[in-house]
């Protein structure tokens, strides 16, 4: 029996529009074959721009933007759809196969009723009754595990919360029986918590139905859970396909060990020292509103080391780093900073509060001006602390470009012609220039690649024995906290729940939130989702 | 209070305050020019007494706040005044026109609205290809034209090429309904030409813009028709744009068409004000500035409500 998904020497092209250059075409996939028989989960796994979305859509002949499949033969259900015409695919797309995208909170009609989109290919397919598809929605609810699967339907995307609103799709995409799903990161927006029971949902729901997956992630530990093969990609070109067991305990290929090493830097802690920046009882609320966003918030952060502030999305980590730059003057507390007490707000500081207390963001991008020059955009903060101008200047910017790794030739780029890590390299020495005593770093290594994540962490900690910076460093990922923290608070619901040094935060006993939070972190290891299910299952059970 | 209606009610205060303000505006803007009612009536010749007696019998020697109260109560309680020219109640006189100009302006928006969204959604659905290019070609070449020139167009087209219609848009009290459609036809093609491109425009770029966004590509990939994709996926959240510039058209077709008015020989609001401007009787100006004005508020308010009920998220609060 063919397999229900062949796909052979693909190729994928697509026009590019370099500023100032005559255009070109551009090979995203280059001779890429993979199959998936009926009833099995493919893993596809690479760095951003490895070509896996793109491959992905191609098994629904879809090209993104204007990505054309140029190339080789995709065999769906032993007919090859490649160039089939609009009508075929039509009405192939959304009933042989359908699709799971990213972020389920843009991906769903913000006008429409849940329902009604849940259960829209079904009937545009003519594939049942509105009343079997409505049946069939309201028990993939259930299945999936979402609150009052009878009347969840009725309710607008805006109304659930980001986990359930991904439930809710993966409904979306199993309720008219397709063949195959495309699940297109589908954990990867959601917090580590949520995606535990996002992804368990997910693998019973494939389970229980039968029906094929491509599993698209840039996390080889979560596809392992779930995958029964994984192709690892690079730059559009297949690097290792194998079976997951051989994938994660044995790779053939370099780049396929980084991958199944990532994240292994260990951070020694530092003794104690007399703290740089020091809150006391804050709390703070947005104008306004009369709900604490930060309850009584106490930590200490020691003199050239790192603490890392955790938690998911609205624990008040990032209000937390407003309130320490005077963004959002606390209501009440004192935060002490190299000595001094800070003002509240921003307008009241000095010039030294103000340089000495440097920010990097999660989007590199967007913090920089795209119009100025990497030089530019270092030099600024020379320019403004220290009034440096001319040649001086220009020394010192390619001094701090040194510092960062990129050396010579970056100078007179514009951030468009960066890397994403490249780009969060400036920004690190934007703050450096400022020689600060503290930078706070906001999720900076979240939107990279893992490798590259890596090497910004090696790359910060180097910073730090050189330049004896303290880093407040908030971010929701703790392969990352175990890198780089010398100090760990946990936040959740804008408390600080568990605070202290690294080795004491991270071992037993936990609290209950703390263990939530640690337990949730997928291991690169076969199985280790049942086990932690099992786990929670005997525990809730023994209460 | 339901957050819609607390909003709806909002808005319709701000709009009722916005009027009153107007309201001042076009008071003062008459004060401050040059000469008064009363010399207006009597003309230049006139004796410095017959200004005098004729001031105190108008209560022109009132002070300007005291008049302006007065005048807006009288509006108030349904009372405009008279005309300075002719002695007529303001009032009965502006009731027969704006059911004229609301008669016209309706016709109009009733077949170029629901045309205009038709032809917008077509363009988007084949954008940049043959029919969107033949219906942007199309509808800017009829908004470039002056309204005259449409005007003079159509009388010439559909009355002595094709002699179907009759060219002046007579209509008098006793009219049947159907007389008074015939009498309008054409000033209301004339109109529909004029305000056609405008919305189309809009509901080509709107949707176009939501045509952008993840949730088309999920609609597409779900393997739905492209006129599906528009009709269901893209219009609903494209509603607030459209309606705003709807509403501006719809304006302007009460407020703006004198022109075509006055091609047609149409009696109505427009004309009716443009008469009473250049013979400067400023009761009748002020009066229908006041209509005009209110009538573009009141729109407003509705493009605004229409916005906020088409927001399933104000609609629907979590």
């Amino acid at each position: 029996m063919p397999d229900l998904l062949d796909i052979r020497n693909l190729r994928i092209e697509a026009t590019s529009y370099p500023p100032g250059e005559a255009p070109r075409d551009v090979v995203l996939v280059d001779d890429v074959s993979v199959s998936v028989a009926k009833g099995k989960v493919l893993g596809l796994i690479g760095e951003s721009g490895a070509g896996k979305s793109t491959i992905g859509l191609s098994a629904m002949a879809y090209g993104r933007g204007g990505v054309r499949l140029t190339g080789g033969e995709i065999l769906l259900n032993g007919r090859n759809i490649r160039l089939a015409d609009p009508a075929a695919l039509r009405a192939l797309r959304g009933r042989e196969v359908t699709y799971v995208a990213q972020s389920a909170a843009a991906a769903f009609n913000p006008a429409k009723r849940l329902m009604e989109q849940v259960i829209e290919t079904s009937l545009t397919h003519g594939l049942m009754s509105r009343a079997d598809a409505e049946k069939r929605a309201v028990m993939l609810f259930g299945k999936l595990g979402l609150p009052n699967p009878e009347t969840f339907g009725t309710r607008y995307p805006h109304q659930v919360s980001g986990g359930q609103l991904q439930r809710a799709m993966t409904a979306m995409a199993l309720c008219p029986k397709p063949d195959l799903v495309i699940f297109d990161e589908p954990t990867t927006a959601l917090d580590v918590t949520t995606q535990i029971d996002v992804l368990a949902a997910i693998k019973e729901a494939i389970h229980d139905t039968g029906v094929a997956a491509l599993y698209i992630t840039h996390d080889l530990a979560v596809v392992a859970q779930v995958a029964d093969d994984i192709l690892v990609l690079r730059h559009g070109k297949k690097v290792e396909y194998g079976p997951t067991a051989q994938i994660i305990t044995d790779p053939h290929q370099d780049y396929t060990r980084a991958l199944v090493s990532v994240r292994s830097i260990d951070h020694v802690e530092k003794p104690e020292a007399p703290p740089v920046l020091s809150i006391q009882n804050v709390t703070a609320r947005y104008r306004g509103t009369n709900f604490d966003v930060l309850k009584n918030v106490t930590v200490d952060l020691p003199a050239g080391q790192t603490l890392a502030v955790v938690g998911e999305s609205g624990s008040g980590k990032s209000t937390l780093a407003r309130a320490i730059t005077g963004l959002l003057p606390p209501s009440q507390g004192r935060i002490t900073f190299a000595g001094r007490e800070l003002s509240r707000d921003l307008q009241s500081r000095s010039r030294d509060d103000l340089r000495e207390l440097q920010m990097i963001y999660q989007m590199a991008d967007t913090a920089m001006n795209p119009r100025q020059t990497v030089g530019t955009i270092i030099g600024r903060p020379l320019e403004f602390y220290f009034g440096m101008t001319g040649d001086e200047k220009r020394i010192r910017v390619q001094e701090l470009l040194d510092e960062i790794e990129m050396g010579k030739g970056y100078i007179d780029r514009y951030p468009a012609e960066l890397s994403g890590g490249q780009k969060q390299r400036v920004c690190i020495a934007r703050a450096l220039a400022a020689k600060p005593k503290l930078i706070i770093c906001d999720e900076v290594t979240s939107a990279l690649d893992p490798l590259v994540a890596d090497g910004i962490l090696k790359l910060l900690l180097n910073l730090q024995a050189q330049e004896h910076v303290a880093y407040l460093f908030i971010t929701h990922d703790l392969a990352t906290v175990k890198a780089i923290a010398d100090r760990i608070a946990v936040m959740y619901r804008g408390q600080v729940v568990r605070y202290g040094s690294k080795t004491d935060v991270l071992t037993p006993p936990f609290d209950d939130y703390t263990d939530l939070l640690l337990s949730s972190v997928p291991e690169m290891q076969l199985g280790w989702l049942e086990q932690v299910l099992a786990h929670r299952k005997m525990e809730s059970a023994g209460n | 209070m339901h957050p819609i209606l607390k909003l709806v009610v909002q808005r319709i205060a701000l709009g009722l305050l916005l009027l009153l303000a107007v309201s001042l505006l076009i008071f003062l803007g008459t004060e401050a020019l040059p000469g008064d009612v009363a010399q207006a009536i009597l003309g230049q010749s006139a004796t410095p007494e017959a200004l005098a007696n004729l001031r105190e019998s108008l209560g022109l020697n009132q002070p300007s706040y005291v008049r302006y109260f007065q005048w807006l109560g009288g509006i108030l309680t349904g009372d405009f005044g008279v005309a300075l020219t002719n002695g007529q109640d303001i009032g009965q006189a502006i009731g027969q026109r704006l059911g004229n100009t609301l008669f016209l302006a309706t016709c109009a928006a009733v077949i170029s609205v629901p045309l205009a969204i038709l032809l917008g959604l077509v363009a988007a659905r084949y954008n940049g290809r043959w029919p969107d290019k033949v219906i942007s070609g199309v509808t800017l070449s009829t908004i470039s034209l002056p309204e005259f020139v449409a005007a003079y167009f159509v009388i010439f087209l559909l009355t002595q090429v094709i002699p179907i219609f009759q060219p002046v848009a007579m209509v008098f009290p006793g009219m049947s309904f159907w007389d008074r459609l015939q009498a309008v036809a054409l000033p209301v093609i004339v109109l529909v030409l004029v305000v056609l491109a405008h919305m189309m425009r809009m509901t080509r770029a709107a949707i176009l813009n939501v045509m952008q966004s993840a949730y088309i590509e999920t609609a597409e990939l779900k393997g739905l028709s492209p006129m599906r994709v528009i009709w269901q996926h893209a219009f609903p959240n494209a509603i607030a744009p459209i309606v705003s510039v709807v509403v501006l058209n719809l304006a302007y077709l009460v407020v703006g068409v004198v022109v075509v008015e006055v091609v047609f020989g149409y009696n109505a609001l427009g004309q009716y004000l443009v008469d009473h401007v250049a013979k400067r009787d400023l009761p009748v100006v002020q009066a229908v500035g006041l209509i005009f004005a209110a009538v573009y508020i009141g729109l407003n308010i509705l493009a605004d409500v229409i916005a906020i009920v088409a927001n399933p998220r104000l609609r629907h609060p979590k």
